[in-house]
């Protein structure tokens, strides 16, 4: 299964709902390129939620950690949310999971904007 | 499976997913837990990157050799490229604090944390990685396995 990405809006947030395979390829760039799209037109409140992502390589981790500098590097934050025992798992051994800010409730996400 | 089977592929992308998807089906069918599959398929896929990005550079011309080998005991995985070999020396430990923002660096870590054992044996003429995931329980068509 391949990556689809859809973007929508709350309370001034923009939530990315990723599914399917961060992988090296087709998955990571077209993360990359919403990303940048998102930021260049002024979006700089960012939740990636990964809740239906079931598979992420070292080139998707790599995309991930590319969003996160990306964004803060304009003024902006960057949080995940939902993520599966996979991702998790991933994250945990690559040491990235203090890194990222990690969430599990989209609503409390939200509101974690300043 | 066979006992032993090996796959000769092209240098592009293709191949990465072939041969997740290959690492995929021969550890479902020697009776490896879930986890394990997907630890075994993710090494694999992690070697097949190295081997077809920095080890082959996508060249039309050179091959990456996949093997799979099983024993009561093991699986065996080599994979190899025919690329200028690797230098071991110049990969950062990617859990540093100076390399954990890298965008890069994190394959051949991922492939240590979930095989048993990693051997990587760079050479003029290419790169081989010989991975082995210990067969447990009821693994490899039911034998006791060793730890």
């Amino acid at each position: 299964m391949s990556m689809k990405l859809s973007t929508r809006q709350v309370d001034g947030v923009t939530i990315v709902d990723c599914s399917g395979r961060i992988t090296l390829g087709e998955g990571s760039v077209m993360m990359r390129d919403t990303v940048r799209d998102l930021l260049s037109k002024g979006n700089k409140k960012i939740i990636l939620n990964l809740g239906d992502v079931n598979y992420i390589d070292s080139s998707g981790i790599g995309e991930l950690v590319s969003a996160f500098t990306t964004t803060k590097n304009q003024g902006g934050e960057l949080k995940l949310l939902h993520l599966t025992k996979k991702v998790h798992d991933l994250l945990q051994i690559t040491k990235l999971y203090t890194v990222f800010d990690v969430k599990d409730d989209e609503a409390a996400a939200v509101k974690s904007f300043k | 499976m066979e006992q032993s089977v090996s796959y000769t592929l092209d240098s592009t992308l293709d191949t990465v997913d072939h041969a997740e998807q290959k690492a995929t089906r021969i550890a479902t069918e020697l009776g490896f837990a879930e986890d394990e599959v997907m630890q075994i398929s993710m090494a694999v896929r992690e070697g097949a990157v190295n081997a077809v990005l920095h080890g082959n550079a996508y060249a039309p011309d050179k091959k990456v050799i996949l093997a799979f080998e099983h024993t009561p005991e093991n699986l065996v995985i080599t994979i190899r490229d025919q690329g200028k070999g690797i230098n071991l020396s110049n990969i950062p430990n990617p859990l540093a604090p100076e390399n954990l923002l890298k965008t890069s660096g994190r394959g051949i870590f991922l492939m240590r944390s979930f095989m048993d054992e990693v051997e990587i044996r760079p050479s003029q003429t290419g790169t081989e990685v010989k991975m082995i995931k210990h067969v447990h329980g009821a693994a490899a068509g039911g034998k006791e396995g060793s730890q």
